[in-house]
């Protein structure tokens, strides 16, 4: 009898509070915060992980491509296909060959930014201005000289607008890499869809990395191409 | 005299501490007893070197209750000196029970009635009804598949079908088998595995002949959401969910009988059961005794509306019962 | 080695699991095969169907107006960059923590991620109309609706179509989530996979990949139908 003196407290009656409605409980926010704080930097490495490695690959394929043009059909196909295809579909595609985890996710990530800045990167080095690229080599600029030092910084604003519609970009498609195994916010959402709070917050982050991270680009656009005005919002 | 003065004193004692804990603000784990330091160091689970060698992973099926109930064992065995890993939110009870008999995991709760119907293979007539024969038939089921089921919680948490009281006034419902002149008019919402089970769609359409407008399969999670919003006519529940109580449904009558009891069982491989032998069996015990059905509903309350998450209820659980520190 | 036969395995497992049906693990249910994969594919046509043909009557108006009239470019244009910062799982979360489950809610929520790219590309296809053409236009009497409708729309076609193309492919691809909102697509195998089985998982990705191949595909050869011959319109999207 004595024994069983510890025992759980049950209340008595249903418990009224703002998350039993499933609200938008500031307080619940305030107390619950950390549990948030994991997925988002695991968002965040997905993102910025994917971008890199996607950008390297696609600004390579572009920088080769502007000089051999029978590669720009190809290369666009392929990527173009890779970019159709739905990130969940991708990740359960990949999941026999490379299983569940990061890897999965980011390869399917790196795949759908690699149309998008290939595309850019071509766009903004073709629309380098033919007497530029005269001047240029009239002042004795090798072919690479010529790339490094006139077309590619001139061709920077349309490639940082690749970057960013890219960020924006993979920071949603990020919030699906839980079904490959890679958490994020969306396992977030995903664990208690009908509580407001919860999708709020969780979404919330989302967007707010998107948005940091479009600005952050923008401003490195600014800083590194100062002669120009910012390109309109594509 | 003087013995009976002091024996009442006892009781008196025992009494108010009692009442205390009962009384207590309901945002307050207050069901410390405080006075008797000495009986609860006597139940909490000590732990035991002896255990370190051995590894335990311990997995759950896919909802509150199931994570809860992992926790709680995971968290258990851990104070009792094991090494635990958790495999918790594996999927439904076919997944769950593949993965302990392939080896995935090692344990994870199962409910007597559940395995009788899905793994065993009962015909809902020859369900027993009793809990404890229940319990027999399904330790003997998961002993031929090389499995421990240990000593069942006192609580049961059964598959119930729910309505609205608004649905239930509407076409004068009590009993399940009042659905039958309804039932072409109403949706079913449930799991999406419902549909193959016995002790669901499958059951409801062979026991009491129903036939539903739409079945709509959707996330265990959203089975009173479904309902509660409108867009379910009729919603599969459990027992212990603290919804039933919060949103006034109303719970059909199980008159033909078609369910069967659903004590939880922890579910372990022989081989590992074998090494925590007798006293891993008491371990059990201990923890079970306090899983009665208001507590289970108030650890699922704690989870679904107070937003805690499982691995914390399952510590206050084992905190609470004085079993651990 | 090993893993390459076991992944073709898989793959050879998902393309039967197309074509016949068998038993589900659980027992107790028909999966797979034709006539299943369709009443999966369906309902996600439907789906995206409803969803774009909505998305398309509110904005390809809204956005050729604005367009016409030369106002609400800032909204217009930056309409399509905060939509992309919206994650598709966000949003529909967000309608069914707010609004409910069920079909219409979860169209709703379609619509919303469908309208910016259309909106966007109907405003920027009527400004980048030149301008001669449509003083001409107005020279030779015809009033503003008629501009609209006989200079401006068909110039701006390409881009329109353009924008229903990016649209369309994201629409058949969150309608993958929709067994999220309690509407069964064929995102159903991926996200209850007990019930189908790892190969019914695998075969709804496939579908839903070739799925949205064939959209893009198809949505490209009408925008390409629709760009005037002759007429150096510069493939500059406003979105890609």
């Amino acid at each position: 009898m004595i024994g069983l003196l510890a025992q759980l407290h049950i209340r008595e009656n249903p418990t009224q509070s703002c998350e039993a409605d499933n609200g938008f409980c500031p307080d619940w926010i305030a107390h619950n915060f950390d549990r948030y704080v994991d997925p988002f930097f695991q968002h965040v490495y997905l993102t910025v992980v994917a971008l890199a490695i996607g950008f390297l690959i696609s600004f390579g394929l572009a920088i080769i491509a502007y000089r051999r043009r029978w590669l720009i059909n190809p290369v666009t196909q392929v990527t173009g296909i890779l970019y159709t295809i739905p990130s969940i579909a991708a990740f359960f595609l990949l999941l026999p060959i490379t299983g569940r985890g990061n890897t999965t996710a980011l390869i399917a990530l790196v795949s759908y930014v690699l149309l998008i800045i290939f595309r850019n990167v071509l766009t903004g080095l073709d629309n380098v201005p033919d007497e530029t690229r005269d001047a240029g080599r009239g002042m004795g600029l090798t072919d690479r000289q010529l790339l490094w030092r006139v077309e590619v910084p001139l061709a920077l604003p349309e490639i940082m607008a690749g970057l960013r519609i890219a960020s924006t970009t993979t920071v949603g498609l990020a919030t699906l890499a839980f079904f490959a195994g890679a958490g994020g916010l969306g396992e977030q959402i995903f664990s208690d869809i009908t509580f407001k709070s919860n999708v709020v917050v969780a979404g919330g982050l989302a967007v707010l990395l998107a948005a940091v991270l479009d600005g952050l680009i923008l401003v490195a656009q600014r800083l590194v191409t100062p002669w120009t005005r910012a390109v309109a919002a594509r | 005299m003087r013995r009976h003065r002091w024996l009442m004193l006892l009781m008196l004692v025992a009494a108010a501490v009692a009442l205390g804990a009962c009384g207590s603000d309901d945002n307050d784990n207050g069901g410390d007893g405080g006075a008797t330091t000495g009986d609860q160091a006597a139940s909490a689970i000590k732990e035991d070197p002896a255990n370190a060698s051995t590894t335990i992973t311990v997995g759950s099926k896919n909802f509150t209750e199931q994570k809860v109930l992992g926790e709680i064992y995971a968290q258990a065995l851990q104070a009792a000196g094991y090494k635990v890993k958790k495999e918790l939110n594996l999927g439904d009870e076919k997944t769950a029970h593949k993965a302990v008999k392939d080896g995935q995991i090692d344990a994870y709760p199962e409910y007597t009635g559940t395995a009788l119907l899905s793994f065993f293979g009962y015909k809902s007539n020859k369900l027993p009804k009793n809990p404890t024969k229940a319990y027999q038939a399904a330790k003997f089921g998961f002993a031929s598949e090389g499995l421990t089921a240990f000593p069942p919680t006192p609580f049961t948490s059964s598959n119930e079908v729910a309505v609205t009281k608004e649905t239930a006034q509407k076409y004068g419902l009590k009993k399940i088998s009042d659905l039958s002149k309804v039932a072409s008019k109403l949706t079913l919402y449930g799991s999406p595995e419902c549909r193959q089970r016995l002790d669901c769609l499958l059951g409801l359409q062979q026991v009491y002949g129903l036939k539903f407008k739409k079945f709509v399969p959707v996330d265990i999670a959203l089975r009173h959401e479904v309902l509660n919003k409108g867009q379910a006519d009729v919603s599969i529940v459990f027992t212990t969910d603290p919804q039933i109580k919060r949103e006034g449904e109303v719970l059909l009558q199980d008159d033909k009988g078609m369910f069967p009891p659903y004590n939880s069982t922890l579910v372990m491989r022989n081989a590992v059961a074998k090494k925590g032998g007798t006293k891993l069996n008491d371990l059990i015990t201990k923890v079970n005794k306090g899983l009665t059905a208001p507590a289970m509903q108030e650890l699922n309350a704690r989870v679904d509306l107070d937003k805690k998450t499982p691995e914390e209820v399952g510590s206050e659980y084992l905190s609470e019962s004085g079993l651990t520190q | 080695m090993t893993t390459t036969t076991a992944a073709l395995g898989q793959f050879g497992d998902a393309i039967d699991f197309i074509f016949n049906q068998h038993e589900s693990p659980s027992g107790g249910a028909q999966v797979g095969g034709l006539s299943k994969m369709w009443d999966l594919l369906w309902p996600h046509l439907k789906l995206s169907g409803a969803a774009m043909g909505v998305a398309c009557a509110v904005s390809i108006p809204i956005g050729l107006w604005l367009g016409h009239i030369g106002k609400g470019g800032f909204l217009a244009i930056n309409a399509s960059n905060v939509g992309r910062a919206v994650p598709s799982l966000a949003l529909i979360a967000f309608f069914v923590a707010y609004i409910g489950v069920g079909f219409t809610n979860l169209m709703l929520a379609l619509v919303l991620l469908a309208i910016p790219p259309i909106l966007t590309n109907a405003y920027t296809g009527v400004r980048q109309v030149d301008r001669d053409t449509v003083e001409s236009a107005r020279g030779m009497g015809l009033t503003g609706a008629q501009v609209v409708r006989r200079v401006e729309l068909p110039l701006a076609l390409p881009l329109i179509f353009g924008g229903i193309r990016i649209s369309a492919v994201n629409v058949v691809a969150t309608a993958t989530i929709a067994p999220l909102a309690g509407v069964v697509t064929l995102g159903d195998p991926i996200i209850n996979v007990n019930t189908y089985g790892d190969e019914g998982r695998l075969a709804a990705a496939i579908v839903v990949a070739l799925l949205a191949v064939v959209t893009e595909v198809s949505l490209g050869a009408v925008q390409r139908a629709v760009t005037p011959r002759g007429l150096k319109i510069q493939r500059r999207e406003a979105t890609p």
